[in-house]
């Protein structure tokens, strides 16, 4: 295997993605299905994600299996970091479109729809006038509370804050050799996710029951939900992640120089927090 | 004679594609954008020649070296590659050459268009709304306004396989029942909307377009310079039936304009298909079923009426009652000329999108159900509210002629009252 | 830099089925994207023979209205999203590691599943042709409230798109890691040839806005069943802002199937001229101007809804401003021309033809950026003449050419030339007979998506059908030929041109399963 650690290792054949294909394409079927009220759209849609799940550990499997082996010099590493910081700006290119239209909506359409263009606003919606955070001109008998910076979201900073100087702590831990450091701060990170996420479930659960606040109201609730919803998504998915990672670190499986798995998982990490920094300021307190 | 026509033109066809863009040897309307009858619509075609010249111009310099050097540098010649691969001062100069054509034509392109977009100190205002598929027409603060749909005769050659030819009918998809009439000379604003999704305003001699949206009014505006009718179409994919809304507008001097504006507001029969212009005159309405004959309208009791502001006010003489044979031939008509279009000849209409109604749990269940879907539409879906668009009495008839025909057979008779008590 | 490893055991090549399910190897990897592209080509083109076919008199006589629009939006979205964008990652595939030294594609499994995520999508496409209330029909710009009126089709489309997006992100990454990771040592950033240098760019673009599209969707998606508001003025949203966020994606869309066809040009015009490309460092300055104004041009898709007025004007200037790094590019490729000993083989006819006919293109565009003007030309035939003037002659025609250029590296034996070239003369000529009538169409005030028109309008649209149907047939030629390279008995050596020059061309024709295991060294 001499030459293998010298070489850049190019795998022959693989069956993971055709089934991920598979996994995928089933689970939108399915998913498409039950939107369109068919039976058998939850049915499709959980055999879809359940093959995806599969697909995922089998592929992570294989590729962690190579890389203890030692078949992946830094070329290979560097190609695996190419590609992860280009997802994570095609990552943060998606969220960009929910930021445009929040943005569209506060700086144009509201406005215009309340009086800036004065046209629409008499010809269409008898002059009623909206101020932000609004559920729109034809829900102005919506009454419903708009959800505040204050506690939760702002503790909710601190927390996704905190949890990335502890998971940079780990990361320092990991390249000194620290392996009980290490653990010990990869899971405060873990647990600093998880009661972001609860959090989060709570805020959503208040908003439901006792604000009136749903994806129903107007473009606020639309934006608001959307925007967050999106985040607590990737926040949950990083926090599997971390998990994952965890568990891998008291597995063994890095070392101080080569933990590339350890890295991807900690830049995205910061993606899920800098993006909520512009959630917490364009979402809720501005 | 067509024949040979076509024949000329496709030998023209192909004469502009080996020369190039020749479009000004063929100075025909249907080569080139017309100049219209709107100061704004001269500027635009002025805009537009500008732009096209000046890429002609670039065209033969560019094309013309290319094409020296295909035919002087091949090695067929025996001549010897040069090896030069850049110029640092050539390339400057095409970069910054056209920069300064751009500017040249951006100046003029501005001008234009801050004119256009102008639409202070406007005399009068008419508010535009697109439906599927048909446009209604407000002149805002006279209280006349009226739906403006295909014409019979188009409606009649459109269908698929339809025995009447296109060439048979005057103005083929580009002529309405009512017309937008409009002033020359007048600086009129135009509030374009929507009812449903989005639609396009168009006609090119007046020298733009402004897209319809549901929610939002946009403002333009027009100034016609000379009487006349002038066509265009809606322009924006707006569903099934968008190659079949058309704009017609006919320009009247202003004494004209207000004389007609006083006979609108008359409200002399509550139509305003009567003095649409000769060609709206006698209207047919066709099927291709032919179970049925055709019927013909001489009363000029169109399908379209001027509503008078309040809704449902001009209900119809027929109030007293009608007769399920005068309700089922009227009913054909409505049927044919604002339902087909979905629900099709047969009623079998192209589920899901457009519900069948022979069998159909609305037309065969409650009146009141079935009324309320036909006056207030279903929101959501194409199926829009036609309580503002038809009498009581066409309604009434529209209605009992879907639950006794189309495979349907209720028994039901449907009556105007009945309609003005579900309004 | 030392050898590549190949997985233990497997060294020899794969044979049968699994071969191209399981493949890793970029150029069968490449090959899959090719065939996928070149029967949705023919899936794409059908359906505009429909189009054409209803459009040749005036009146309805093969289709009904509604279908006719199914057939204008899946054309659409079958062309832009299942032939020409596959084609171009097809060729990015196969060429790319070539062209760079590098042994294959940076992520190889990744590699395959970009492409097999691809028929799945398709096969979910077009089965909404058969659902209840049949495929979308709101044209492929997917405006709503129009698109929300579709039946039992609309989640489906919505997540097809979702899949091509997760494909197309996948391909978009693999290439950057590629150029950036798998060079020769000696292959530097700027002795790169062109398509390389135009696939990085184009790359960028994908990534940058692929993701905005799913966005888009999603909130059409959100709209339908969920109850937002994002497209609804009721809520306080705006049907016009999917407008913009769908053309943020969508403009720089255009160009991510225009920029790797510059490249290719730039790659076969200096080979048959026999002299290097005009102004290589121009050339990539233009392409990266053309992909920055790319992202500041979109609401030129959309000058007739009513923007305010600074809106209009910053938009006409920033699009009129793409004329002059296009403008450069094309000087640049009659500069190679110059003063070249040129031959014209197939390859380099479908080039030459690129050139002058994608500059018509491209002055109907600086036409169209002229926004009082384009209040005139929007929505009309004039616009479907502009865009398939750029996207036919010139996107796909590069594609042709450089599957001419290619063809004999990847099978290893010369097409027919004689009908190579029959095939480009029909092409060419029918395919100005299809859309070059139809300039004349738009202006004269036809719109675009109707099935039946004015009778004004029927000489130009018989002659446009005529054309459409001779370029469409004519394109079953090109299947012979590539069929006849495939099973062909002339040997290609490895040069295959006179004139070619680049790492592509040193190794044997066909080129061998592995390639570069140790890097060349760039001279």
């Amino acid at each position: 295997m001499a030459e293998a650690q010298s070489g850049y290792y190019v795998p022959h054949g693989s069956h993971w993605p055709i089934i991920g294909s598979v996994g995928l394409s089933s689970g939108v079927i399915g998913a498409a299905g039950y939107l369109q009220g068919m039976d058998w759209g939850v049915y499709v849609m959980a055999i879809g994600i359940a093959i995806t799940l599969y697909m995922v550990f089998g592929w992570f499997g294989t590729v962690i299996r190579e890389s203890v082996a030692g078949y992946y010099n830094d070329k290979v590493d560097l190609s695996f970091r190419w590609g992860m910081i280009w997802f994570i700006f095609s990552e943060v290119m998606f969220f960009a479109a929910f930021f445009g239209a929040l943005f569209y909506a506060r700086v144009l359409s509201v406005p215009w729809l309340s009086g800036e263009d004065p046209l629409t606003s008499r010809y269409i919606w008898d002059g009623i006038m909206l101020n932000w955070p609004t559920a729109g001109p034809g829900n102005a008998a919506l009454e419903f509370e708009p959800m505040g910076a204050w506690p939760l979201p702002t503790i909710n900073t601190l927390i996704l804050l905190t949890s990335g100087l502890t998971i940079t702590i780990a990361h320092h831990a990991l390249k000194a050799a620290e392996r009980v450091k290490l653990v010990v701060f990869m899971w405060a990170t873990v647990l600093l996710g998880l009661v972001f996420l609860s959090f989060q479930a709570y805020e959503y659960y208040e908003a439901y029951a006792h604000l009136n606040l749903t994806l129903g109201t107007g473009i606020y609730g639309s934006t608001f939900f959307m925007l967050t919803g999106f985040h607590g998504m990737h926040v949950m998915l990083g926090t599997i992640m971390l998990i994952v990672i965890t568990l891998r670190c008291m597995a063994g499986h890095f070392s101080a120089d080569n933990h590339f798995g350890f890295e991807a998982v900690a830049w995205y990490w910061h993606f899920v927090d800098v993006v909520w920094l512009g959630l917490y300021v364009f979402v809720y307190i501005i | 004679m067509r024949l040979s026509k076509r024949t000329v033109l496709m030998v023209g066809a192909l004469a502009a594609l080996l020369g190039g863009l020749v479009q000004p040897a063929f100075a025909d309307y249907a080569l080139n954008m017309p100049q219209g009858v709107t100061d704004t619509s001269r500027d635009i075609y002025g805009l537009h020649m500008t732009i096209l010249w000046i890429c002609v111009a670039i065209g033969i310099v560019v094309y013309g070296a290319m094409f020296y050097s295909i035919v002087k540098h091949r090695k067929s010649r025996g001549v010897q590659a040069a090896q030069f691969h850049h110029s640092t001062a050539l390339e400057i100069l095409w970069t910054v050459v056209p920069l300064v054509i751009l500017v040249a034509m951006a100046i003029p392109a501005t001008g234009v268009l801050v004119d256009m977009e102008d639409t202070s100190d406007a005399e009068m205002s008419v508010k535009v709304t697109g439906y599927q598929w048909k446009w209604h027409y407000e002149y805002v603060d006279e209280g006349v306004g009226f739906y403006s749909n295909l014409d019979a005769d188009s409606q009649e050659a459109r269908r698929l396989g339809a025995s009447r030819k296109p060439q048979s009918v005057e103005n083929y998809l580009l002529n309405v029942d009512n017309r937008l009439v409009l002033p020359t000379d007048t600086k009129v604003r135009l509030l374009i909307t929507s009812n449903d999704v989005i639609h396009a305003w168009w006609v090119p001699d007046l020298g733009w377009k402004k897209d319809a949206i549901p929610g939002y009014v946009n403002a333009t505006w027009t100034q016609i310079n000379e009487p006349g009718v002038y066509r265009g179409q809606c322009a924006e994919l707006c569903g099934r039936d968008h190659g079949y809304m058309p704009i017609v507008v006919e320009a009247k001097t202003p004494e004209d304009f207000k004389a007609w504006l006083a006979e609108q507001k008359g409200g002399a029969a509550n139509t305003a298909g009567g003095d649409a212009g000769a060609d709206a005159g006698q209207q047919t309405v066709g099927t291709d079923t032919e179970t049925v004959e055709d019927q013909s309208d001489p009363a000029g009791e169109t399908t379209a009426r001027a509503d008078t502001g309040a809704q449902g006010g001009g209900s119809d003489s027929a109030a007293g009652g009608m007769t399920k044979e005068a309700l089922m031939s009227q009913g054909q008509q409505v049927y044919s000329a604002r339902c087909v279009a979905c629900h099709q000849a047969d009623g079998q209409g192209m589920p899901p999108t457009f519900p069948a109604l022979t069998g159909s749990a609305v037309v065969t269940g409650p009146v009141d159900d079935h009324l309320d879907m036909v006056i207030n539409g279903s929101a959501g879906t194409a199926m829009q509210a036609f309580g503002p668009q038809l009498s009581d009495a066409e309604i009434a008839a529209v209605v009992t002629y879907q639950r006794n025909a189309l495979g349907n057979d209720t028994g039901d008779v449907v009556q105007p009252s009945d309609v003005q008590a579900a309004r | 830099m030392t050898a590549t490893t190949h997985e233990v055991g497997h060294h020899d090549e794969p044979t049968g089925f699994t071969r191209w399910l399981f493949t890793t190897n970029h150029k069968d990897i490449g090959t899959l994207y090719l065939l996928f592209s070149l029967t949705m080509f023919f899936v794409g083109g059908a359906m505009a023979m429909v189009i054409r076919a209803e459009l040749f008199q005036p009146g309805l006589q093969v289709v009904d209205p509604y279908f006719f629009n199914q057939m204008t939006t899946m054309h659409a979205l079958v062309m832009i999203f299942g032939a020409v964008m596959p084609a171009f990652v097809g060729l990015a595939n196969w060429m790319i590691p070539l062209m760079v030294g590098g042994p294959d594609m940076a992520l190889p499994r990744m590699n395959n599943w970009s492409f097999w995520i691809l028929p799945f999508a398709f096969a979910i496409l077009l089965s909404t042709l058969f659902m209840p209330g049949g495929a979308p029909a709101g044209g492929w710009t997917l405006y709503p409230p129009l698109v929300l009126q579709m039946g039992t089709a609309f989640p489906f489309v919505i997540f097809a798109i979702h899949l091509m997006g997760i494909s197309s992100i996948m391909g978009a990454i693999n290439v950057i890691a590629t150029i950036f990771n798998m060079r020769a040592p000696t292959m530097t950033l700027m002795k790169m040839p062109l398509f390389v240098w135009t696939w990085l760019i184009t790359a960028y673009l994908l990534i940058a806005v692929m993701p905005v599209l799913a966005g888009a969707v999603t909130m059409l998606l959100t709209d339908q069943y969920f109850g937002t508001s994002f497209f609804n003025a009721a809520g306080g949203g705006d049907p016009v802002m999917f407008q913009h966020i769908f053309w943020f994606f969508g403009h720089p869309e255009v160009y991510i199937m225009i920029l790797p066809a510059f490249g290719i040009v730039s790659q076969i015009i200096p080979t048959f001229a026999r002299k290097p490309l005009f102004g290589y460092a121009s050339m990539v300055y233009a392409t990266a101007s053309i992909a920055f104004l790319s992202f500041i041009v979109w609401a030129h898709h959309m000058f007739t809804v009513g923007m305010p007025l600074a809106g209009e004007l910053f938009f006409m200037y920033a699009t009129m401003l793409i004329a002059v790094p296009t403008g450069v590019k094309v000087f640049n490729w009659v500069a190679t021309m110059w003063r070249g000993a040129m031959t014209f083989e197939t390859p380099m006819l479908f080039a030459l033809a690129f050139v002058v006919l994608f500059t018509i293109g491209g002055f109907s565009g600086l036409m169209l950026a002229i926004a009082p003007a384009d209040f005139q030309y929007h929505d009309t035939y004039f616009v479907v003449a502009h865009f398939h003037y750029v996207l036919v002659t010139g996107a796909v025609f590069a594609i042709i050419a450089g599957v001419y250029y290619w063809l004999p590296k990847w099978t290893g034996h010369m097409y027919s030339e004689a009908l190579g070239k029959a095939h480009f003369w029909l092409s060419t000529i029918f395919v100005n007979v299809l859309f070059f009538p139809q300039h004349f169409l738009g202006l004269a005030g036809m719109p675009r998506r109707i099935p039946d028109y004015a009778v004004q309008f029927t000489d130009w649209n018989m002659i446009s059908s005529i054309g459409g149907f001779g370029f469409g047939l004519s394109q079953l030629l090109f299947l012979y030929l590539i069929i006849q390279s495939i099973r062909g008995t002339r040997n290609a050596t490895a040069q295959v041109w006179e004139g070619a020059k680049g790492l592509e061309w040193e190794v044997p024709s066909p080129a061998p399963h592995h390639t570069f295991d140790t890097p060349p060294v760039v001279k």
